[in-house]
């Protein structure tokens, strides 16, 4: 690691005022990715400022068919609640296959939505339900936030306080995760919402997470996996590499959004 | 430099340090709490897993800033010579372990498992709880059945002797 100045703010406020006075400030949250990150020296920020002394930004609740997830809730925690479980369970059921136990004790909500890996799982989540980003200045929709790899709406310093989500029932995440680096292979979240269908995918594409329009134009006439047969997305558009040719993921995403849809339809 | 100060097997541990520091650099290289290891640095092995505030963690993955005023709990921690705590004694009962390297971090999990799940654990559960530690020597089989043996082991025990939840017994029973 290259040599830091490390804060540990007690609000939102004086994070952000941190932040934007420094020269190269970087938020630290979970640091599960952010950590490894400047081991490898792939960063160099001058000064770290962590949101983990900052109370408010974790927490779990429901308003009406709202749930609020506070940016600094860990993956565990969100796994584990019964309000999750109970009000969207398939928001518990993809927090509980990020990584492994030692990274769900750490790794947050805001964090990972915040770094938009292509292979990981809640930007599918976020997009697959329509959710809200909320930051200390704005609200964004989840359909305007994921730009492309590791590349978001967010503007230097800005920091991510919460996440509403939509309680859909009628919702599912499935996830073929790689067996060495646990994240997604492919991973599908497919919704339907009383207002329409979504089918979101992470993992697969060189463009990060994606909604398959196709798959959910097709879904609009009947919300079942049988209606996505023989249909994947074109190969060109995903990525290939020595765990997968293009080809393969596509088919992969064809299989796994049938079963998705499937799960979705049954929930 | 900044100044860290942190609960450490129940001790206060307090350092002036390079705020680089990792957690697991601060247990090993200031407390020379040797028993946590470091196998890969890279956040994949869980061979340096110990407990914040409750909970496991890869201590090669979070700096020791981050845990201040944190209580954490090491290998060193669990048991004493001569008073395993029971998931070390049912490690040692079941051959879990050949080099041992991987051996610290194994049983700070299979703790947290219990924790998280209670006493009766299936083989399943634990293979798939133990997704965050690798064992290049034993393939698992072993530290499978130690794990599901030392949980059961933690339960509070009947009658005398047992010291209830923290699943400590004197070395005698
Ligand atoms: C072994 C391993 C396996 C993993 N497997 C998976 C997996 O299967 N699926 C998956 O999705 N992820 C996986 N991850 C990543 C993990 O989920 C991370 O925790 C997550 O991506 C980042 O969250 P964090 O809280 O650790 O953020 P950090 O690492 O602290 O930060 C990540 C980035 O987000 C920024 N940031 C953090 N919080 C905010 C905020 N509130 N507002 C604005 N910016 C912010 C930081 O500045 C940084 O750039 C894995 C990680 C490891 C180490
Ligand atoms: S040394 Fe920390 S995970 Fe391997
Ligand atoms: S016993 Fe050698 S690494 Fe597990």
């Amino acid at each position: 690691m290259f040599a830091f100045t490390y804060h540990r703010p007690s609000s939102v406020r004086r994070a952000a005022a941190l932040v934007a006075s420094a020269e190269d400030g970087k938020l630290l949250a979970g640091g599960q990715t952010l950590l490894p990150t400047l081991k490898l020296r792939l960063a160099a920020p001058g000064d770290l400022v962590d949101l983990g002394a900052v109370p408010d930004l974790s927490g779990i609740s429901l308003a009406g068919r709202t749930l609020t997830i506070g940016a600094m809730t860990r993956h565990a925690e969100v796994a584990a609640s019964p309000v999750v479980r109970a009000a969207l369970p398939a928001l518990a059921d993809l927090a509980a296959v990020i990584g492994d136990p030692q990274v769900r004790n750490r790794g947050t909500l805001g964090g990972s939505v915040a770094n938009n890996d292509p292979s990981a799982d809640y930007p599918a989540a976020c997009l697959g339900l329509g959710a809200t980003i909320i930051t200390n200045q704005r609200r964004i929709e989840a359909d305007d936030f994921f730009l492309g790899l590791f590349e978001t709406a967010l503007e230097p310093g800005e920091i991510i306080t919460r996440i509403a989500f939509p309680a859909v029932k009628k919702a599912a995440y499935v996830k073929f995760r790689h067996p060495a680096s646990r994240f997604a292979m492919v991973g599908v979240f497919a919704a339907k919402r009383t207002s329409d269908i979504r089918v979101a995918v992470t993992g697969a594409s060189q463009n990060g997470v994606f909604r398959w329009q196709e798959a959910e134009q097709a879904l609009r006439r009947r919300f079942a996996g049988k209606t996505l047969d023989g249909m994947s997305p074109p190969a060109d558009d995903m990525v290939s590499d020595i765990h997968g040719s293009g080809e393969y993921r596509a088919h992969l995403v064809g299989v796994i959004a049938r079963r998705a849809v499937e799960a979705a339809a049954d929930a | 430099m900044p100044i860290v100060t942190m609960t450490v097997n129940g001790r206060t541990a307090s350092a002036d340090i390079d705020p680089r520091t990792l957690l697991v650099q601060f247990l090993r290289e200031n407390l020379m709490l040797t028993g946590t290891h470091v196998g890969c640095d890279t956040s994949q092995c869980g061979a340096c897993t110990v407990h914040l505030d409750g909970d496991a963690v890869k201590s090669c993955t979070v700096l020791a800033l981050q845990a201040e005023g944190c209580a954490v709990t090491t290998i060193e921690g669990l048991g004493a010579p001569g008073l395993l705590h029971p998931m070390q004694e049912a490690f040692r009962e079941h051959h879990g372990l050949q080099c041992g390297f991987c051996t610290p971090g194994m049983i700070m999990a299979a703790v947290d498992i219990v924790h998280r799940h209670g006493n009766e654990l299936s083989e399943t559960l634990i293979r798939h709880e133990l997704d965050g530690n690798i064992c290049r020597c034993t393939g698992y089989h072993n530290i499978v059945k130690a794990v599901a043996e030392g949980a059961r082991a933690m339960a509070p025990a009947m009658g005398a002797g047992g010291t209830g939840s923290t699943g400590l017994r004197t070395a005698a029973e």
